[in-house]
C-alpha cells in the first residue's frame, strides 16, 4: 500500500496541512473553530462521495452514519466511561456496520429506489434517537459528553481532529484510487457492463457504501466531542441533505471537490447567517445554481476555465 | 467436443416466447454463427446465456457444468465472455482504463482497496490496446471515440477477461464496408490466435459465410435448421423463411 499521489495534488495537500497546522499561531479562536469544523465537515462530504461520485448511487441519508458515531462514542466515554482509544475505534466500528447492515438492502435497488431506501433507514436512526430517552437524551441530546483531558480545550482538540481528519483523507485517497476504487468508477460507468468483465456489482456498491458510512462515523464522533453533544438534528434528513449538497457544490467527479464544497458552503453559511436568518432559501438557491449551471461542481467550473485559457493561450 | 450446450431452452416474456424450446450445441474451436430475422431472438438467446436473463425453462451447460441462473459476473469467471451490439463500455473512462479494469476485475482484484488501481497489468493492457490497435488513443476519453473505435474497444474489453469461448453481438453492426472488412480480419485472427472458440450473431452474410464453420438459423424464436454453411445455405425452409427474403429484397 501506499499513497500514489501525483506530486502536484501531494504539494498543494502538504501546504494546506501544513498552514493548518500553524493556524494555533494566529491565536483566533474564530478560526480555530471554524477550521475544526470544516474539516469534520470535509472528510463527512468525502465520504459521502464514495456512494455518490465513485459508485454512482444517492444516498439521502448520509447522516445516519455521522449521527451514529457521534452518539456511539459519547456514549461509551461519558456513560461508560470508556476511554477515547476504545470508544473511538468501537464508535466507527459499529458506524460500518450499521452501513453494512442497510447496504444490504439498498444494494438490491438503483437509482430512485436506493436512494429512497437510504432516507427511511435514516429517519429510523434519526427515531431511535429521538425516542430512546434514557439513552441518547432524546430531543433534549445528549449533553455533556466527557472528552478525554489531554483534548479538552481548544487548540489540542484541533490537532486532534487535524491528525484523524488528514489521516482518514489519506486512507480515502488511497481507497478511492485503488484497484476497488477504478473497478466501483467501472460500476458506476455501466452496471451492466461491469458485471459482464466479473464485477460482482452489488458487493462493489455494498462495499462503497460501509466504507462511506465508516468515514462519516468518524467524522460524526470526532463532532460530538467538539460540541460536547450530540443532538437528534445530527441524524435529520437535512443534515443528509446539506452535506449532500456539500459534495455537488464542489464537485462529484473529483475526488477533493466534495472537501471544497464543504468549506465553501460552510463559510457561506457563516456569512449569510450573519446578514440574513433565511439561510435555507441560500442554500436552496445555491443548490438551483449547481444542478442547472454547475452540474460538476466548482472542481468542474475550474477545469472547464483552465481547459479554455490553454486552448486561448494555444492559439 | 461440446463447450456450450443448451437443452429446452424457453424465455417467455410474459405471454410472448422469445425464445422457444431451443437445443444448441457449442462445439470447442467452431466459428459459429447465429443468424435469423431481426427479431428472431439472437439477443434474447445471448443474454439467456450469458446470465443476462434467467430462462423460464431449460438448462444452459458450459464447459459440463451447469450455469443456468448464474450472474453474469461468475459467468465470466468460468471463461465466458462476451460483447454487446449496442456499444457497451465506460464512456468517461480512458481508453486505457477500459482495458485496465477489465483485467483488475479478471484477476479478481476489484476487491482490494488497497493496490494502486493505476499501476496493475499495465504490460497486459498496452498488449490489448496493440492487439485491437488503440495504442494510439490510450489516454483518450472512451466515449470520445469513433463508432469504429468503440466497437474495437468493446472487443478489446471481452478479450481482457481471457475467454475461452467468446459471444459476439453483432460485431460489425453499425460499421462502413471497410471497417467490417478491418473487424472480420481482427477477430478471425484474434480467434487463430488465442485459440477461441465463437458464437455470434450478424446480419451481413458476407461476414457470416466468410467466417463462420457452423451455422444456426433462428426464426421466431426457435431452431429451425444447424449445420455447415453449405447445409445452411441450401436448406429449403431457411431458404424460405430468411436467405430467400434477403434475395428477394436485393433483387
Amino acid at each position: 500500500m501506499g499513497l500514489h499521489m501525483p506530486r502536484g495534488t501531494l504539494i498543494v495537500c502538504l501546504l494546506i496541512v501544513g498552514a493548518l497546522a500553524l493556524l494555533p499561531l494566529l491565536e483566533s479562536r474564530y478560526l480555530i473553530d471554524l477550521a475544526t469544523e470544516i474539516m469534520v465537515y470535509a472528510l463527512f462530504a468525502l465520504s459521502l462521495n464514495v456512494i455518490i461520485g465513485f459508485s454512482g448511487n444517492v444516498s439521502f441519508g448520509h447522516a445516519a452514519y455521522f449521527a451514529i458515531g457521534g452518539y456511539v462514542n459519547a456514549i461509551l466515554l461519558t456513560t461508560y466511561g470508556w476511554p477515547l482509544w476504545l470508544s473511538f475505534p468501537a464508535a466507527v466500528v459499529l458506524s460500518a456496520l450499521a452501513a453494512a447492515f442497510v447496504a444490504y438492502f439498498c444494494t438490491r435497488l438503483t437509482d430512485i429506489y436506493f436512494a429512497m431506501l437510504t432516507l427511511a433507514f435514516s429517519m429510523l436512526v434519526w427515531a431511535i434517537a429521538f425516542k430512546w430517552r434514557s439513552v441518547t437524551g432524546g430531543d433534549d441530546g445528549f449533553v455533556g459528553v466527557a472528552v478525554p483531558a489531554f483534548i479538552d480545550s481548544r487548540v489540542p482538540f484541533f490537532y486532534f481532529t487535524l491528525v484523524i481528519v488528514t489521516g482518514s483523507i489519506a486512507l480515502l485517497w488511497t481507497i478511492c484510487h485503488s484497484a476497488f476504487g477504478q473497478a466501483l468508477v467501472a460500476v458506476r460507468e455501466n452496471l451492466t457492463r461491469a458485471g459482464f468483465i466479473g464485477v460482482n456489482t452489488r458487493m462493489m456498491r455494498g462495499l462503497a457504501f460501509v466504507v462511506a458510512g465508516t468515514f462519516a462515523g468518524v467524522a460524526g464522533a470526532i463532532f460530538a466531542m467538539y460540541n460536547r453533544g450530540v443532538y437528534t438534528e445530527s441524524a435529520f434528513w437535512t443534515e443528509s441533505a446539506q452535506v449532500l449538497i456539500m459534495t455537488l457544490l464542489g464537485g462529484m467527479y473529483s475526488f477533493f471537490g466534495p472537501a471544497i464544497g464543504a468549506a465553501v458552503l460552510y463559510i457561506l453559511e457563516r456569512f449569510a447567517n450573519e446578514y440574513t436568518e433565511y439561510w435555507p432559501t441560500v442554500a436552496g438557491l445555491i443548490l438551483l445554481v449547481i444542478v442547472l449551471v454547475l452540474p460538476e461542481g466548482l472542481v468542474g467550473l475550474a477545469r472547464r476555465i483552465g481547459a479554455r485559457l490553454v486552448r486561448r493561450s494555444g492559439a | 467436443m461440446s463447450v456450450l450446450e443448451t437443452r429446452g431452452l424457453v424465455k417467455d416474456f410474459g405471454g410472448f416466447v422469445a425464445i422457444n424450446d431451443v437445443s444448441f450445441t457449442l462445439d470447442h474451436a467452431q466459428k459459429h454463427a447465429i443468424i435469423g430475422p431481426n427479431g428472431a431472438g439472437k439477443t434474447t438467446f445471448f443474454n439467456l446465456i450469458t446470465g443476462h436473463l434467467e430462462p423460464s425453462r431449460g438448462t444452459v451447460r458450459f464447459d459440463g457444468r451447469e450455469i443456468t441462473g448464474m450472474p453474469p459476473h461468475r459467468i465470466v469467471k468460468l471463461g465466458l465472455a462476451r460483447s454487446f451490439q449496442r456499444i457497451n463500455i465506460f464512456p468517461r473512462m480512458t481508453v486505457w482504463q477500459n482495458i485496465q479494469t477489465a483485467l483488475i476485475a479478471r484477476d479478481g482484484k476489484h476487491f482490494n482497496m488497497l493496490i494502486a488501481g493505476a499501476s496493475q497489468n499495465r504490460q497486459e493492457t498496452s498488449e490489448l490496446l496493440d492487439l485491437v490497435s488503440l495504442d494510439t488513443e490510450s489516454d483518450e476519453i472512451a466515449g470520445e471515440l469513433s463508432y469504429g473505435k468503440q466497437k474495437q474497444l468493446e472487443l478489446a474489453i471481452a478479450l481482457a477477461e481471457n475467454p475461452s469461448v467468446l459471444l459476439l453481438d453483432e460485431p460489425t453492426a453499425g460499421m462502413s464496408p471497410q471497417e467490417t472488412r478491418d473487424a472480420i480480419a481482427l477477430i478471425d485472427q484474434i480467434a487463430v490466435t488465442r485459440q477461441l472458440t465463437l458464437l455470434f450473431t450478424e446480419h451481413d452474410m458476407n461476414v457470416v459465410f466468410g467466417i463462420a464453420d457452423r451455422i444456426s438459423v433462428l426464426h421466431h424464436g426457435e431452431l429451425i435448421a444447424s449445420g455447415e454453411p453449405e447445409e445452411v445455405r441450401t436448406d429449403a425452409e431457411v431458404r424460405r423463411v430468411y436467405l430467400g427474403e434477403n434475395e428477394h429484397a436485393a433483387a
